[in-house]
């Protein structure tokens, strides 16, 4: 998963020689042999360092108070999404509704690598959510919708249907 | 800028030692472990940090980062990585260590769990030949994991054995005095055991990490599934069930009138409230009691209890006389006219009544006049004098709502005597000012008048034992239970019985001729009566607690009346009378969004329905849809449009015609050969589950809850045909063919199991799918015996019938055109008593 995650990142990024990963360990955490110093270990350190490398360094943040809350969610993605339990997901979509209901993207008004790894994170659980879980969800599922509509953001997951006008009233429920 | 810390908190020793290293100036403050401080989370989450745009970081690392950007620091890739190892690797290793030596005192286990990411630290540093983890210096990610493993790696006691890298970089940073000085403030010096309370309020960590570096052979894909796990157990029991096959011996499900208890059944006497007859019922009458009841009738027959589901139209009182008036018709006319009306509504509705009966009956006043004298007889009747308008013109006294004037409390200038349309308060008809009467518009002079009153006060202690047992072992829902709780908190008082009206059920007593009983001790005892009009042998349903369990259906506007006040009168009586088992209310249905409105005389719909074209099933599954269950729910053309074309036309309908069309496409119309592989299995263990749900949820009236189980099935039905896609693999070699038939023949029995778990809800619907199916009917009475039998009951070879869509879609104009007919500002009552 999380290779083709970085490769779907580096088509985004448009980088024109895709790099050669391995894994490690029984969860084949992704490692990226560096030609100017140690491999370098991990799905968000990898992604950032393709990010700089891409000199796109806005998408990790363009002021100190953004960077932070990008790195947060790319830990959030990788401790509390990855491997969570049905029973995590409700209060992981309930939270994540609440946080979503006043930002665009999930540092605020830019779109930055957290909405990348947080939408191919997210994209398992979203996948299985009925038509009514959506609407309960809803500035998640307006949030997802909007990301993976971004050109170039999608690659390898196929896009999921999110209906835009509500057909459950949130009074009934 | 504002960080909040609490004490025993491994991770607020990070952030704090971050603070000491920066030099970043923050406000910092302790607070409660379970103080939710980031507003966006459910679960309290320390440390946190309030930045200046006040947006909240709830990472530890994060704020670390964060605290050293702001000094000056910019983390290095490097830095990046040893923090993504503390939070993925360290941190779930570190939390079960310090649960087993905080919380389960077996810090001895604690060496075997760090191991793994202790060596791979150890190695790092040896390999790296510097001080610090990223080189010369210190930087985020030294402090980071300093003060993650200061507690365990401080704890001589565990016994972690001697990794020299480890110890040189340990006491290097120890000798920083900002983290000494840090785990001082967190831990209060009282190392593992500082952490004792935060630990114990920390879920348990599962016991064998998945992340740790002990092998596991945990399939990837297994780890990825998401749904609601399906055990092996639950997929061979599914299995089982499924090739059972269907009830050799069929339960009579014909009824043979008159239905009577029976010994060693479960008897079961249903009453929805009694709709009063002076106007066409609307969709909150119809949905508040009569529909409910229908479809909790039809469930009982099916799980085999045996029940009597008996209702009426309520035909006295001042009502039904004014409305006489208006329409300039005798009260027997307006009565005989409506309860017609109210007959072929419901019947449009296939309200399935066994007797649908009238309170205006000789059986009524029989058994009203044979209470009240048990009543009399037993003291529970008192005399009083009750000061009453009279309007001489008329030669009558004016009860409630022959009476208007201004209301006392809001002025209003069109209150009734009972009641102020505007501010709601009951009034005393006398109260009101400047009186009219409703008739002739004379002023109306005081007189007085004896009455008699039911003695509440001399029942309540009666009615609070059995109240008592009756909630608390039978099924009463949580508004009835509420409602009636408050009424008993304010205390009862006596209740006057009698009217001087002439619509009404005579009082035989000779000192109060002339009158008539009040309609609220009259129209309860229609259900006596109407039973009565059914069989002879009423009295085995209704004085034999004993054998019969007696629920009542009705909108919460009607509790008091069945829990507190018809119960007296029975009690009163000492005739062993069937008291109430279980009552169910719902709350309002409003119309469009419009508030609920009592009484306002509009609100009338039931007849039009059927106008609409659409289905009667379709209205019966939206207002079921939305029952107004546990709370207030709206009725929307629009809403109603859309549930329609998404759940019955898209979901349901589509899943059902699909498995038939495969059956007749594929396999010339008979049901294909059927071998069962695991993700068929794990299918029918999850529809198993839902039909569980469902029985679970009617068994217990939660009629609108237990109709989204029926959904989930389609959902899952039309899931595994998009997964397995049989239209393609019919055409491919012998495997894949017999893949289609098992695909094809699941999904049609699955479609078989809709049809029997959709009768109550949409009962021709029902039958239409069994008819198109050739389904045996025996399939109706086998499907929810005990916790629900999924068996295969449309088998291989069978025959099925020609299948058509069930469903038609609701066009926007369509609907767009109805919702102008009838108006948006429309309001039903629920109840119009």
């Amino acid at each position: 998963m999380a290779l083709r995650e970085l490769s779907s990142l580096e088509k985004y990024l448009g980088l024109k020689k895709p790099n050669k990963y391995s894994t490690q360990g029984d969860k084949k955490v992704p490692v990226l042999q560096n030609n100017n110093g140690p491999p370098l270990v991990g799905l968000g350190t990898i992604a950032s360092h393709l990010v700089k490398e891409a000199k796109r360094p806005n998408l990790l943040g363009d002021s100190a108070e953004s960077r932070a809350v990008v790195q947060q969610w790319l830990e959030y993605r990788l401790t509390k999404l990855d491997g969570c339990t049905k029973e995590d997901t409700k209060a992981i979509l309930k939270d994540l509704n609440l946080y979503l209901q006043d930002k665009v993207y999930m540092a605020g008004n830019q779109f930055t690598l957290a909405d990348t790894f947080m939408y191919f994170g997210i994209h398992p659980i979203i996948v299985d959510l009925s038509v009514q879980e959506k609407e309960q969800y809803v500035n998640v599922a307006r949030w997802f919708d909007h990301i993976q509509r971004c050109p170039g953001v999608r690659h390898h997951l196929p896009p999921l249907v999110v209906l835009r006008n509500r057909i459950y009233t949130s009074k009934h429920h | 800028m504002k960080l909040f810390v609490s004490e025993g908190n491994p991770h607020c020793l990070k952030v704090l030692a971050a603070v000491e290293v920066s030099g970043v100036q923050c406000d910092v403050q302790y607070v409660n472990h379970e103080e939710r401080v980031v507003p966006f989370l459910s679960r309290p989450a320390l440390p946190a940090l309030l930045l200046p745009s006040g947006l909240h970081l709830f990472s530890s690392n994060a704020i670390c980062r964060y605290l050293f950007e702001v000094s000056g620091k910019d983390s290095s890739e490097l830095c990046n990585q040893w923090l993504e190892w503390e939070a993925t690797d360290l941190q779930p290793a570190l939390l079960q260590a310090l649960h087993l030596a905080v919380v389960q005192g077996k810090g001895s286990e604690v060496s075997k769990v760090l191991q793994g990411p202790l060596n791979y630290l150890e190695q790092s540093l040896s390999k790296g030949n510097t001080p610090y983890l990223t080189g010369e210096a210190v930087s985020v990610a030294d402090v980071v994991l300093w003060a993650a493993l200061h507690p365990v790696l401080s704890d001589a006691s565990l016994a972690l054995g001697e990794r020299a890298s480890i110890k040189a970089w340990f006491d290097r940073g120890a000798v920083m005095h900002s983290c000494q000085s840090a785990a001082q403030k967190v831990l209060q010096g009282n190392g593992l055991q500082g952490m004792k309370s935060y630990m114990q309020r920390q879920p348990a960590p599962p016991s064998s990490q998945r992340r740790d570096s002990q092998p596991c052979n945990s399939n990837p894909a297994e780890s990825e599934e998401s749904e609601r796990a399906v055990s092996a157990e639950e997929m061979e029991t599914a299995a089982l069930t499924w090739s059972k096959g269907l009830n050799t011996c069929p339960m009579a499900t014909s009824r043979q009138h008159p239905i009577l208890p029976q010994e060693g059944k479960r008897n079961i006497l249903l009453t929805s409230a009694l709709p009063y007859v002076n106007n066409v019922p609307h969709l909150g009458n119809i949905i508040g009691c009569v529909l409910s009841t229908d479809v909790f009738s039809r469930y009982g027959r099916m799980r085999g209890w045996n029940m009597l589901f008996i209702s009426g139209t309520d035909e006295y009182g001042t009502a039904t006389e004014n409305k006489a008036r208006e329409e300039g018709l005798t009260p027997q006319q307006i009565c005989d006219k409506y309860h017609v009306i109210h007959s072929n509504i419901y019947k449009w509705f296939q309200i399935d009544f066994d007797f649908f009966g009238r309170t205006t009956t000789e059986k009524q006043t029989e058994i009203a006049q044979n209470i009240f004298w048990r009543i009399h007889k037993h003291g529970f009747l008192v005399e009083d004098t009750v000061e009453q308008l009279r309007c001489e013109k008329c030669q009558r006294f004016l009860a409630d709502r022959f009476v208007e004037g201004i209301c006392p409390h809001c002025s209003y200038p069109e209150a009734r005597g009972d009641q102020c349309d505007k501010c709601g308060k009951l009034i005393n008809a006398v109260e009101l000012r400047e009186p009219q009467c409703k008739v002739c518009k004379e002023t109306p002079s005081i007189r007085s008048s004896k009455h008699l009153f039911l003695d509440l006060p001399k029942l309540e202690g009666q009615l609070e034992q059995w109240l008592d047992k009756s909630t608390s072992t039978g099924d009463w829902t949580a508004n009835a239970k509420q409602i009636t709780r408050s009424w008993l908190r304010d205390g009862l008082k006596p209740r006057c019985i009698t009217r001087d009206l002439r619509w009404g059920t005579p009082v035989p007593h000779p000192d109060f001729k002339e009158k008539v009983f009040y309609v609220w001790f009259d129209a309860p005892i229609g259900y006596l009566s109407i039973t009565a009009n059914y069989t002879d042998q009423w009295e085995k349903w209704w004085k034999n607690p004993h054998q019969v369990e007696l629920y009542n259906f009705m909108a919460k506007d009607n509790v008091p009346f069945h829990s507190v006040v018809f119960p007296c009168s029975l009690l009163g009586a000492q005739d062993n009378y069937t008291l109430v088992n279980h009552l169910i209310a719902t709350e309002y249905l409003n119309y469009e969004d419009t508030k609920f409105s009592k009484s306002r005389g509009v609100g009338v719909f039931g007849d039009m329905a059927k106008d609409t074209g659409i289905p009667s099933d379709v209205w019966r599954f939206y207002l079921l849809y939305v029952r107004p269950e546990g709370q207030d729910s709206a009725f929307s053309w629009a809403d109603m449009a859309l549930k329609n074309n998404s759940e019955l036309l898209n979901n349901l309908g589509n899943f059902i015609n699909r498995a038939g069309m495969f059956v007749t496409k594929f396999f010339e119309g008979c049901v294909p050969a059927m071998e069962l592989q695991q993700e068929d299995k794990r299918l029918l263990a999850l529809v198993g589950w839902e039909l569980q749900q469902y029985i679970q949820l009617l068994d217990k009236v939660k009629i609108r809850d237990s109709l989204r189980h029926i959904l989930n099935i389609s959902r899952h039905g039309n899931q595994y045909i998009q997964l397995n896609e049989p239209w393609k693999k019919i055409k491919g070699g012998d495997a894949e063919r017999q893949r289609a038939g098992t695909v094809t023949g699941v999904s049609v029995n699955i479609a078989c199991l809709l049809s029997v778990m959709l009768l109550p809800y949409m009962p021709t619907v029902s039958q239409t799918i069994r008819d198109q199916f050739n389904a045996p009917q025996s399939c109706v009475d086998t499907m929810l015996q005990g916790t629900g039998t999924f068996v295969c009951c449309l088998s291989a070879g069978h025959r099925i019938g020609t299948v058509s869509p069930l469903f038609q879609k609701l066009e926007v104009d369509q609907i767009e055109a109805l919702k102008k007919e009838f108006g948006g500002q429309q309001v039903f009552d629920v109840y119009d008593a």
